[in-house]
């Protein structure tokens, strides 16, 4: 299926240039302007709709670990090119474009860190770098991530935003699915907690395998979250999608989530959900 | 009759020519010479083409028409298949089909897409694009198999999972990750074959296994070519240079460590010889599971593991280079 089409479709112009100039911002969801150090006093949450703006894998990590708890693992792991692949452009200079854009070598950040005390292993989606897809790098820092969290028994918290498997790398992308999910029924096997929060968006081949099997599924308010794209979607059935059709709190309805929970409490919730473990 | 892709018009001139000749029942020597060079230029020109297909043209002999499916398979080499239905939560999702058969002397669970072949039944079938309920009634009939213990045989053919809203609101991405999920635990053989189009999310769905085969002109990708063309090139009449680009055929698969096996197809593609690709299919799987079934539950697993494990392109930096 066509997951990558949405993530491209699906940034806005104000994600595409993340751009910090300006005293005005106009919301991913409710298109209002608003004055953008309210929404960064606000834990770049929109005031007018609570729509949560998307957050850099730092500030991410500040918000849910305690202050320099968190140690990165595996930041040199680098992505080959098993495919030769080009299309426009070649493959390595995408990634290598990407790579000094973002100053990671890939779309995903794996560590240990401590919530209120209680250590954690944790992995976070880094949109900014090719839509957060997922190719065999992603798909084997999750693999370490989860075996870290198997043998110390540290629950795993995975943080989601992403476009889909990567087209890239091919056949080898949608093989991650498979290994991430092998790596996950292992740690369900052990009985060491998975928590899931989704952040806007999370579509495709991610939300098809890691995203949705948490022990314990969070979504930020309205997260864009699915497998196909709204635009892939319309063009198949030729309907209108209805109204906040896969948004959070649409999943929250369908059950398809166990709670949403805004930014400025994520800690806490996940804190409190993690005595239960 | 034959249905003819674009790319195969030499051949078709080529056998309307002889058609002709011998249906006109002339015994004249110089007719039967001359049908007898067209079947050597027919030879020729069929070994150059179909020794030589890109993957754009293997696409879409994989999507062809007549292409044999996973019924024509178990009718093909299995008996007394009970066919079982739905995922007793919502429907029967007809793009699937699964139950209990014989397959050389013992009783499996067979699972696959169906595509279906007339308009009627493609539309009952849904083009072979299941919703969350195929999914959950595959993986029901797998852990049935899982208790009973016995093998299960996955047939993947499938343009994807649907892109719909009630299979959205009925959690598409939920039920193709947990069959992913269990399938890489289930404690019985698993063997999967790809004989037709093996479209991203939706095929692997079926298709986490202790062997994967796959049909020489079958494909396996991560997107179809014209969704990747759409993306990638902006024009979805690339999609001949995406196909290519996916290294999305059955070699290109074997070479990337993805597949287990290339079944070879007769001249032209499966659908031309459905009983001979049968029997190489029965073949194979046969093979195939003879060997699982002779390894310890343990066993299965870690290398299941193992496999999976090891799929993907990483450098590591600070190991030293193999
Ligand atoms: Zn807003």
């Amino acid at each position: 299926m066509a997951w990558f089409k949405k993530h491209k479709e699906l940034i806005p112009e104000s994600r595409k240039r993340p751009s910090v100039e300006g005293l005005w911002l106009k919301c991913n969801h409710c298109r209002e302007i608003v004055y953008r150090k309210e929404v960064d006093r606000n834990s770049k949450v929109c005031p007018k709709c609570d729509y949560h703006f998307p957050i850099s894998v730092q500030e991410r990590i500040g918000i849910l670990t305690d202050l320099g708890t968190f140690k990165e693992w595996d930041a040199e792991l680098e992505p080959g090119d098993p495919l030769g692949f080009t299309d426009a452009r070649s493959y390595r200079d995408r990634l290598k474009a990407q790579q000094e854009k973002t100053g990671r070598k890939d779309a995903v950040v794996i560590g240990e860190g401590a919530v209120n005390g209680r250590g954690i292993v944790l992995g976070v989606f880094d949109f900014s770098f090719m839509g957060g897809s997922m190719g065999s790098v992603v798909g084997e820092k999750i693999c370490r991530a989860a075996d870290r969290s198997l043998a110390t028994r540290a629950p795993f918290v995975l943080v989601t935003t992403s476009g889909g498997a990567r087209m890239q790398e091919g056949i080898l992308s949608l093989m991650q699915m498979a290994k991430t999910s092998a790596a996950l029924a292992r740690l369900g096997e052990a009985r060491v907690p998975f928590i899931s929060i989704l952040a806007d968006p999370t579509f495709g081949g991610v939300t098809a395998s890691m995203a949705m099997l948490g022990d314990v599924i969070i979504a930020e308010p309205k997260a864009l979250i699915g497998f196909a794209g709204p635009r892939v979607i319309e063009q198949t059935i030729k309907q209108q999608l209805p109204h906040e059709f896969q948004r959070a709190e649409f999943l929250l309805e369908h059950g398809m989530i166990d709670m949403i929970v805004e930014r400025r409490h994520l800690k806490e919730t996940l804190s409190t959900l993690l005595n239960h473990f | 009759m034959r249905d003819y892709l674009e790319f195969e018009k030499p051949i078709r001139e080529i056998e309307e020519r002889i058609e002709k000749l011998a249906s006109a029942g002339t015994a004249r020597a110089s007719v039967q010479e001359e049908i007898r060079k067209l079947r050597a230029k027919l030879a020729q020109a069929e070994a150059e083409l179909y020794g030589n297909l890109t993957a754009w043209q293997r696409t879409q002999l994989a999507r062809h028409a007549q292409r044999p499916s996973v019924l024509d398979y178990v009718g093909a080499f299995c008996r007394e298949f009970v066919e079982l239905h739905g995922d007793r939560a919502f429907g029967d999702d007809r793009a699937i089909v699964g139950g209990f058969t014989r397959f050389s002397g013992r009783s499996v669970m067979v699972i696959g897409h169906q595509k279906g072949r007339t308009l009627k039944e493609r539309m009952q079938r849904n083009f072979g694009m299941p919703n969350p309920e195929g999914y959950r009634k595959a993986l029901r009939l797998m852990k049935l198999a899982e208790k009973f213990r016995r093998p299960i045989l996955t047939f993947i053919d499938t343009p994807g999972a649907y892109p719909g809203i009630g299979a959205e609101e009925r959690g598409q991405a939920e039920a193709i990750a947990r069959n992913l999920l269990v399938m890489s635990r289930l404690t019985v053989p698993i063997v999967s074959v790809i004989i037709g189009e093996g479209g991203s999310g939706g095929a692997l769905a079926l298709g986490v296994a202790d062997r994967v085969l796959m049909l020489e002109h079958a494909v396996y990708s991560v997107i179809s070519p014209e969704g990747c063309a759409a993306i990638l090139w902006d024009d979805p009449t690339k999609a001949p240079d995406a196909a290519a680009a996916l290294k999305m055929t059955a070699n290109d698969l074997l070479e990337l460590g993805v597949i287990d096996e290339v079944i070879p197809e007769p001249v032209g593609g499966a659908h031309r010889d459905p009983q001979a690709v049968a029997e190489r299919v029965a073949k194979a799987l046969s093979a195939h599971l003879s060997q699982l079934e002779e390894l310890p539950v343990e066993e299965l697993l870690a290398r299941r593991d193992q496999k999976y494990r090891k799929m993907g392109a990483v450098a590591d930096p600070r190991l030293p280079a193999s």
